[in-house]
């Protein structure tokens, strides 16, 4: 018998546990970013000054964060897809419209980053922070390996010369960037001959590389470990802060010039909360935190009025019209998707 | 009758955790969602693993053939190291040190420590310019250069399964009956007959429930050839992984992992062959003791 109270005691104990956790009616949040894309100190300072908690988790792709939302494990009040990725959420019926009326700091949004393509009202979008893709290269390794080398090309990265000294990105429709801009093709092709012939180039590339890596190329370039990285402007800026003798360019064949953006996700349970987040991230002092800390840049016409000099005029941080210019933003490939994962693992699959 | 009310709990666990998990994975592998909507029966993500890629193309050179042969070999290489070195380190655990050796402790300790950081730490100690290389140029050796390899991934599975194929071995040759082996020794053994004619055979259990216990992880890790393969081996885990957190196509992904559970079963029915000899309750298999 004794046993038996005991169990009953332990059953009741849960119940009652369990039903005080759903009863705690908190004001919470559930944000859903992309790792190392806030200084997480400033999520204190919200709570303090809104009452509202923030529970934080992240993800490292557009395809995973959209992976979690659709199956079901979602209850994310608020997340950070890229342009292509908004485009699809869009149609695919997976966002909320945002009540800008609640978000009085959108007036500190650049103009030229409202409005665009993907959302051109902004209904359900909030524009975060942009940026391009291209070559991290270690100045000093490279020198070593072809002297006289200028980097301005993709076609450094099938050189030779470097081999087993290249990181590429670990992210499908970023590593086919290279190989599409250099055979002359949109970085959104739909023509699987294109597309092929861009696989073909990365799988004839395999033996040059070092590593497909995602987020730990970043320690890797400061360690000196490759002279060559492709990776994301942010990213740049982050390394080099670290290591003098890495640099970046966007090669001249283009690249994908990229917006992340705050949207509210259909399901979510406190959109009011997490419109007085994107209010938040959108005030110039913060965002200023934000973008020194990530080395992203901002969307904030105040907070880049606020950017040391040297910082403003950095081509990394802030490229120039040609470079944007010359290049293109990602768009969903609807359902050529599937012909763009197979040719994907095939490049992945390969014996290098 | 009170007793078997503490067994209830263990067969809703075993329900909710174990068998429904694996009938939800089947019937996604078994199923398509059709263009309006409905689930349909189909065998087309199952045979999708199998297809060609053009006609005629050579069975062990299609795509995901090639990744799962790859798996296995990986898998295969990962459990012979791991008993190579993890019987003779349970058998000096149990035979030599006693059972509250301090041994088994700091064996243990690096378990408490996150799968993921464990992993880690070996890319900062293989890197080119990482802790490994220091040390070997400090003494006047020449570098290596294995990070991203598939000696790497295979280095870092051993790492992080050797407890599985100690812990099962150690445990039977602990409790292993002294004086079948002093038995053994009066009858005129010497001491390598003992050992391969009694407190091997004596371990096989511990030998088989290790051999899977590393098999099994082995063969459906992701993190491991993600982490210290860097993309350059990718194995039927990350094709798995890729489907369910990248691609979204849940069919293909539970196709690929109900391939995958068939092939460990057969493999796991193959090693059992190995012990099928008759044994007695607590006692050698029979005949070894002639």
């Amino acid at each position: 018998m004794k046993k038996i109270k005991f169990v009953g005691l332990l059953l009741g104990l849960g119940i009652v546990l369990a039903l005080t956790g759903c009863n705690r009616n908190e004001n919470i949040i559930r944000v859903f970013n992309w790792g190392n894309y806030l200084d997480e100190s400033i999520l204190a300072e919200f709570t303090a000054q809104t009452g509202i908690r923030v529970s934080y988790s992240t993800y490292a792709t557009n395809e995973e964060m959209h992976t979690r939302l659709t199956a079901g494990g979602g209850g994310f009040d608020l997340v950070f897809p890229t342009d292509y990725m908004v485009e699809r959420m869009i149609r695919e019926d997976l966002l909320l419209p945002i009540n800008l009326e609640n978000i009085p700091n959108i007036r500190y949004i650049d103009q030229r980053f409202r409005g665009l393509e993907f959302d051109p009202h902004n209904v359900y979008s909030v524009p975060y922070k942009w940026g391009t893709l291209g070559i991290l290269y270690n100045t000093a390794m490279v020198e070593a390996l072809a002297p006289g080398m200028v980097v301005d090309s993709w076609n450094i990265l099938w050189d030779a010369r470097f081999g087993g000294s290249i990181f590429m990105y670990y992210s499908m429709r970023d590593a086919f960037v290279a190989p599409l801009k250099l055979l002359g093709y949109s970085i959104n092709t739909t023509n699987p001959d294109e597309l092929f012939a861009a696989r073909d180039l990365l799988i004839a590339q395999r033996p040059l590389i070092r590593a497909y890596l995602g987020d730990p190329i970043k320690h890797s370039m400061i360690g000196n470990e490759a002279a060559l990285a492709m990776v994301f402007s942010g990213c740049a800026m982050f390394t080099m802060e670290f290591n003098s003798d890495l640099n970046f360019i966007v090669p001249r064949e283009g690249t994908n010039v990229w917006f992340d953006n705050m949207v509210i996700p259909r399901g979510a349970r406190n959109q009011a909360g997490a419109e007085a987040f994107i209010n938040f991230l959108s005030d110039p002092e913060i965002a200023l935190r934000n973008t020194l800390y990530t080395g992203f840049s901002t969307t904030n016409w105040a907070t880049f009025a606020l950017l040391p000099e040297e910082i403003r005029n950095n081509p990394v941080y802030w490229p120039s019209d040609e470079v944007i210019d010359n290049s293109e933003t990602q768009v969903h490939v609807g359902e050529f998707t599937a012909t763009w994962e197979r040719a994907w693992i095939e490049v992945l699959a390969a014996r290098p | 009758m009170l007793k078997r009310i503490f067994v209830y709990p263990y067969i809703l666990w075993m329900f909710l955790f174990i068998a429904a998990p694996l009938l939800i994975v089947l019937w996604f592998a078994i199923t398509d969602t059709g263009a309006d909507g409905q689930t349909v029966f189909t065998f087309y993500h199952v045979a999708r693993f199998f297809r060609p890629a053009f006609a005629g193309e050579p069975f062990f050179q299609r795509l995901y053939i090639v990744v799962l042969t790859r798996s296995i070999w990986i898998a295969v290489l990962t459990t012979m190291v791991c008993f190579v070195l993890g019987y003779p380190l349970a058998y000096a655990l149990a035979k030599f040190f006693g059972h509250r050796s301090i041994l088994l402790f700091l064996f243990l300790v690096p378990l408490w420590m996150n799968f993921l950081l464990r992993t880690y730490a070996w890319m900062t100690i293989l890197e080119q310019n990482g802790v490994l290389n220091a040390l070997l140029s400090l003494v006047g050796l020449p570098t290596i250069d294995i990070l991203f390899t598939d000696t790497a991934v295979v280095l870092g599975m051993v790492y992080n399964f050797l407890p599985f194929m100690v812990f099962p071995i150690y445990s039977v040759l602990k409790d292993m009956d002294n004086s079948v082996i002093e038995a053994a020794q009066d009858l005129g053994a010497n001491r390598v007959q003992v050992f391969f004619r009694v407190v091997l055979p004596m371990s096989v259990p511990g030998i088989i429930s290790g051999l899977t216990m590393v098999f099994m992880p082995s063969v459906t890790s992701f993190i491991i050839p993600n982490l210290l393969g860097g993309g350059q081996f990718i194995l039927v885990g990350n094709l798995i992984e890729q489907q369910f957190m990248r691609v979204g196509d849940w069919h293909f992904g539970s196709a690929m992992s109900a391939i995958l559970i068939a092939l460990i079963l057969l493999m796991m029915g193959f090693i059992k062959l190995i012990d099928r000899q008759p044994r007695n309750k607590d006692g050698p298999a029979e005949g070894v003791l002639y």
